[in-house]
């Protein structure tokens, strides 16, 4: 599939995904997936950045419009945007030679679990501090992120393994 | 100036990422003041109409419920008229002034809440009311139940309510049986409890205690449902917080009224001078 068609079409998909369905659940009053930041993992891997920094603060402060929260969405989307190329680097090993032909399909599950809830948890943790923005309340701030990290975890493991293609 | 070039070369990512991430945190800090415009909000046309649409399909779902809230509030205004009649009957000799019609103070704008928060520390709210509706900012919005906020941040179609539940919002509060009154505030812990704070120490409370609006506000009229008690700190504390359950179910609300005080301006000129 072309690129640009794919990468616009996930922006949109998870943009509605998250604002219409995702913020409602608030599973105990609280505990909420953020799914939308797999726009940071799916995106594939370039030399340029700028497109991918930009989709990414685009896609957090359409997050934001929807849900009245200033600009905590883009804050911590383009955080975590920023520091993946270096995650990258250390846990799978690649170098600029290989961004091309970078998949996580390809990588073994243990390297691609460690990548995905490192940035979901510093994600997580970033935004609900900003959410609260005081140091009232700190122990919130942390229950809400393991919890709803583990939600948005396994929304994306599943959602990765249904929509994969067939192993031939 | 060779070298200037090559540090922004080299470091062009990380100024781009700093440049984003300030904007961004500007955007937060203009978001967490009251009287300013705001950039980011749900009230300009594509999202709110966006979150119109998705709220038409999701109403469906609490018909029920919503239903439930307005016979409860008939029976309550029913009651109320009832009361009047009874008073207005045994001071017959008085002239009775048809206040509706010659001192009217407050009147109520119907609205739709199409998009609700009650998990974050400063909750917000969008109802489907705006400027051309006669919505200004700094209104009360309550429903049959009880207070849900202030509107703080007006469009066109949409306004963006600033919700009790949020750690700016300070409301005057009293109790039903007696005249002393605090500000109620919001802790962020637990979006069916606040907390009336500055109570004096002489006024005796009990749990179960109804809890109303104060009136000493231009905002909120006076008289309007809050909650009941249902803690008291056993030590008097300088602050003096009681904890008050609402009456409203702040995660299932639908219909709301936004009251308008027509002497508003009266009441701000009166205390400016």
């Amino acid at each position: 599939m072309n690129k640009t068609i794919y990468i616009s079409l996930l922006f949109i998909f998870l943009l509605f995904l998250q604002v219409f369905i995702l913020n409602n659940i608030l599973y105990l009053g609280y505990v909420n997936p953020y799914l939308y930041i797999a726009f940071v993992f799916l995106y594939p891997l370039r030399e340029n950045r700028f497109p991918f920094l930009i989709l990414s603060f685009l896609l957090g402060l359409f997050v934001d419009f929807f849900s009245n929260s200033g600009g905590v969405h883009a804050f911590s989307i383009v955080l975590i945007a920023y520091f993946r190329i270096y995650l990258i680097h250390s846990i799978f090993k690649k170098n600029t030679q290989d961004y091309q032909l970078f998949n996580l399909r390809l990588e073994s599950f243990g390297n691609v679990f460690n990548y995905i809830t490192i940035l979901t948890i510093l994600h997580h943790f970033i935004l609900f501090t900003l959410i609260n923005f005081s140091f009232q309340n700190f122990t919130h701030v942390i229950l809400n992120t393991l919890l709803s990290s583990v939600f948005t975890l396994i929304l994306f493991f599943l959602g990765n393994y249904i929509f994969s293609p067939k192993q031939q | 100036m060779q070298q200037l070039i090559y540090f922004f070369q080299k470091y062009k990512y990380f100024l781009f990422f700093l440049l984003l991430e300030f904007i961004a945190f500007a955007l937060i800090i203009n978001n967490n003041s009251f009287h300013k415009s705001k950039f980011v909000s749900s009230t300009n046309g594509i999202t709110g109409g966006l979150l119109d649409t998705s709220s038409e399909i999701s109403d469906y779902f609490n018909l029920e419920t919503q239903n439930q809230v307005l016979v409860e509030e008939n029976i309550r205004l029913k009651n109320l008229l009832e009361q009047l009649q009874v008073s207005s009957d045994s001071i017959l000799e008085t002239t009775i002034i048809d206040s509706t019609k010659y001192n009217q103070h407050f009147t109520n704008i119907n609205a739709k809440i199409t998009a609700n928060q009650y998990h974050k520390a400063n909750n917000f709210l969008t109802i489907n009311r705006g400027t051309k509706h006669g919505i200004t900012t700094e209104m009360a919005v309550i429903n049959g139940k009880g207070i849900i906020g202030i509107t703080e941040n007006v469009g066109n179609g949409h306004s963006r309510i600033q919700s009790l539940l949020n750690r700016h919002s300070k409301i005057n509060a009293r109790f039903k049986n007696s005249n002393y009154f605090g500000t109620l505030e919001w802790d962020g812990k637990d979006y069916n409890t606040v907390q009336l704070k500055d109570i004096p120490r002489q006024a005796v409370s009990k749990i179960g205690d109804t809890i109303i609006t104060g009136g000493m506000s231009t905002i909120f009229p006076e008289g309007i449902l809050i909650g009941t008690i249902i803690n008291i700190p056993e030590k008097h504390t300088a602050s003096n917080t009681l904890d008050v359950k609402l009456f409203n179910d702040m995660s299932n609300l639908n219909q709301v009224y936004v009251v308008k005080n027509l002497h508003k301006k009266e009441l701000q000129n009166l205390s400016n001078e």
